[in-house]
């Protein structure tokens, strides 16, 4: 096998030196690396040369920590869906067929993922007018048959103030027997949008990915483009990128474990807890001004400093709110009555969450140790600074517990990083972007890993910018949490999971 | 029980004083801009070509600033001569989509109440349904947190409701995506009259960070009549709040 130079996190690689595969020599390595416990990081098609052949790309890990490899292979008609043999490619290959028109063979649930037209003009995949937009959520459903089956269908707007998604429950009774999520609603096209960027507006864009990871999808965005350019952030730039994903990793999770205290209506920790994350977000907006972290990190560095009289006065602040924070939450993990109604509840088994491929909070919960920060671990961060939080077993609680661990872990985090700023600049200028080269940049978002993939072209523009937001792989396990659960418990599994449709439909 | 208790004792009272006192808000925070057009150098259009979402104009040599299409950025880059700031002044929101376009002496109008017969039926008892429509999660979470209890909104009377059949209006975010067009619209359809629109955020009133992208309408403005435009990306919860205070006629006073 021709091999690939090696690839780290926010590094890069030129295109040259990938070696362009005929597609049967490209899955059979696939296969290989996946069969000896890679982790598969993104897959994704490209145009490539106009008119010619389309492109596969996978990068996935190796054996030697820290270090990726990238598979490049041609996408020819006809290709056989590797599916059956990596389950968890189930979702690249529909996004694929989606966008190239190129439908795999033997791909066991070839459906559409988002819902619009076949780029480039070429052949739609299920013989729809390439021509005409096709209509979200219409698809062929998987239906249970049965006399006593009957079938629950929510949304694209379902209650609560809450992004538009579709879900069609196969039951017996109050018994799910199947789920589908059906999503694409939110689909901005934003990965077109950033074809033969960066533009003015794509930071913009990027951050308004999924808004709730505002620095975490600029944090990984930075990456790629420092990447690119072979600049490293100073010091201080890089800890105050991860004051800024530690305090969105603060108010998310405790927002999250608010709802979820609401979904099962123990409302003392709700009510606490939808304060303090205002509290968190506030210390993001002491920060840059704005709650999420809009126009905070930038490539390079970061746009605002953190001078000394600021530095105390969040300390202060999160001083003051911790003992609320752990108040809040002390209560719902102690009470009996909230332990019973979260245990046991929206099991995702280990085996299924490997071959789904899930990340983040869902895969830890299933014992996992997947945090980005430990694995592929950028400074600040490092296997000491990042302990392993992990439960083992992938139900509600455990998910639960999973971000009350993490919650403890990120106040120390931010404390620390904000007593010893490191001393210097906050940003350092990027040279042009080299031509015909790929960059990878992973962060752990607070739901999970973020990665960003850039190929550039000829002139140094982006030919191919590829983002996977956790929900993508994430989704899948909600659908599994809910087999043989109650249909009624479908806020409380979906509230744990706590995933993005936008950062899915992109 | 007495653990919850001593807890309830231990998080305080929390709700805030507004609208009574102004709310304090970060020394960074990017509010309403303002134009220095004295700090403008002859002949200069700079403003006009850098902004990457079209905000600003110059009519006649005059620069106008459209809030609609403004996100505020950080790192805005249209004025390298000073003639552009941002204050820290919250309050934005316009009932016209005209109205949102400042000048250096044309500050915004802040948003008038509705007229008298929908302040009657809406002003003490205001319920709506959030349609997010391409949002980023962003411009619903500031909407969201508003049933917290530091914006307490149900003190105002104004509640989201499950149900669209439920709601004197929408509420909508993003920016409509072509996929949610058609579920937009039978929302609103499912309203029972009269009833008001509100687009919150950029994405809603004008496309924001996808403004002219294919996959979008530009905004809600395009499909539906508007009744309250919450400019910001996203707004701060307090924009928010000012903006349906005023709707109701609950907030009043000029700048």
């Amino acid at each position: 096998m021709k091999t690939t130079p090696p690839l780290v996190n926010g590094g890069r690689l030129p295109l040259a030196s990938i070696p362009l595969l005929p597609f049967p020599e490209f899955a059979s390595s696939l296969i290989d690396l996946m069969r000896h416990s890679a982790t598969l990081i993104a897959y994704f098609a490209d145009q490539g040369e106009a008119g010619g052949t389309p492109e596969l790309f996978a990068v996935l890990t190796t054996p030697e920590p820290g270090i990726f490899t990238v598979l490049r292979g041609r996408l020819e008609p006809g290709c056989a869906s590797l599916t059956p043999r990596v389950p968890q490619l189930h979702l690249f290959e529909r996004e694929i067929a989606e966008q190239f028109g190129l439908a795999p063979t033997g791909h066991p649930w070839l459906k559409p993922v988002r819902f619009h037209q076949v780029w480039h003009g070429a052949a739609d995949a299920w013989g729809r007018d390439p021509g005409r937009r096709p209509q979200p959520g219409v698809m062929d459903f998987f239906r249970v048959e049965g006399e006593e089956i009957h079938e629950v269908g929510v949304g694209p707007v379902h209650a609560g103030i809450i992004e538009p998604g579709h879900f069609r429950f196969q039951c017996f009774g109050e018994k799910v027997l199947h789920l589908e999520i059906s999503l694409g609603y939110q689909h901005r096209g934003i990965e077109r949008l950033l074809a033969g960027g960066p533009w003015p507006q794509t930071p913009t864009q990027i951050e308004a990915m999924a808004g709730d990871t505002t620095s975490g999808h600029m944090t990984a965005y930075s990456l790629v483009l420092e990447g690119l350019t072979g600049t490293v952030a100073p010091p201080r730039a890089q800890a105050l990128r991860a004051i800024a994903l530690e305090l969105e990793r603060l108010a998310n999770h405790v927002g999250g474990l608010g709802a979820l205290a609401g979904d099962i209506g123990f409302l003392p920790t709700a009510s606490y807890c939808g304060r303090l994350r205002g509290d968190y977000l506030n210390m993001t907006a002491a920060i840059c001004g704005s709650r999420f972290g809009r126009g905070l990190v930038r490539p390079g560095g970061v746009l605002f400093d953190v001078e000394p009289t600021r530095q105390e006065r969040l300390l202060q602040t999160l001083a003051n709110i911790v003992p609320n924070t752990r108040g809040a939450l002390d209560l719902f993990f102690e009470e009996p009555s909230v332990l019973g109604r979260l245990e046991g509840v929206g099991r995702v088994m280990t085996d299924d969450a490997i071959d789904l491929g899930l990340v983040g909070i869902a895969a830890r919960a299933c014992g996992l140790d997947c945090d980005t920060r430990r694995v592929y671990p950028l400074a600040p961060y490092n296997k000491e600074n990042v302990p392993e939080i992990t439960e083992t077993n992938g139900d509600v609680f455990c998910r639960a517990k999973i971000r009350q661990r993490e919650i403890e872990h990120a106040i120390a985090f931010v404390r620390e990083t904000l007593e010893n700023l490191p001393a210097g600049p906050i940003a350092t200028p990027l040279n042009a972007l080299p031509a015909d080269t790929l960059a990878l940049g992973l962060v752990e978002g607070w739901r999970g890993r973020l990665a960003h993939v850039a190929l550039t072209d000829g002139q140094g523009h982006f030919r191919r910018y590829k983002v996977i937001d956790p929900s993508f792989f994430n989704w899948s396990g909600l659908a599994m949490a809910l087999r043989d659960e109650q249909i009624s418990d479908f806020p409380l599994c979906n509230k744990s999971f706590d995933l993005s449709y936008c950062g899915f439909d992109l | 029980m007495l653990r919850i208790l001593y807890e309830r004792f231990q998080q305080g009272y929390r709700t805030s004083p507004f609208p009574k006192e102004e709310p304090t808000l970060p020394d960074r925070f990017r509010g309403l801009p303002r134009l220095h057009p004295d700090r403008c150098a002859a002949g200069c259009h700079d403003c006009a070509d850098r902004c990457p979402f079209g905000a600003i104009r110059l009519e006649n040599g005059k620069v106008t600033l459209d809030l609609g299409r403004c996100l505020f950025c950080a790192d805005c880059h249209a004025c390298p001569h000073g003639a552009l700031e941002f204050s820290t002044d919250y309050r934005l929101a316009a009932r016209r989509r005209e109205e949102l376009t400042i000048a250096a002496d044309r500050g915004p109008m802040l948003a008038a109440p509705l007229d008298a017969p929908l302040r009657k039926l809406f002003g003490r008892s205001f319920k709506l349904r959030q349609v997010s429509a391409g949002g980023c999660n962003a411009c619903e979470a500031d909407v969201n947190v508003l049933g917290t209890l530091i914006f307490d909104l149900g003190r105002f009377g104004i509640q989201f409701v499950a149900s669209p059949r439920h709601a004197d209006g929408l509420l909508v975010t993003g920016p409509v995506t072509e996929n949610m067009r058609e579920a937009l619209l039978a929302t609103y359809a499912a309203v029972p009259e009269p009833k008001v629109v509100i687009a919150t955020g950029a994405c809603a009133i004008n496309g924001g960070p996808f403004i002219n992208a294919p996959e979008v309408h530009n905004g809600v403005g395009a499909l539906l009549p508007v009744d309250l435009f919450i400019p910001g990306c996203p707004p701060h919860p307090y924009t928010i709040l000012d903006g349906l205070l005023r709707l109701l006629g609950r907030r009043e006073g000029t700048r």
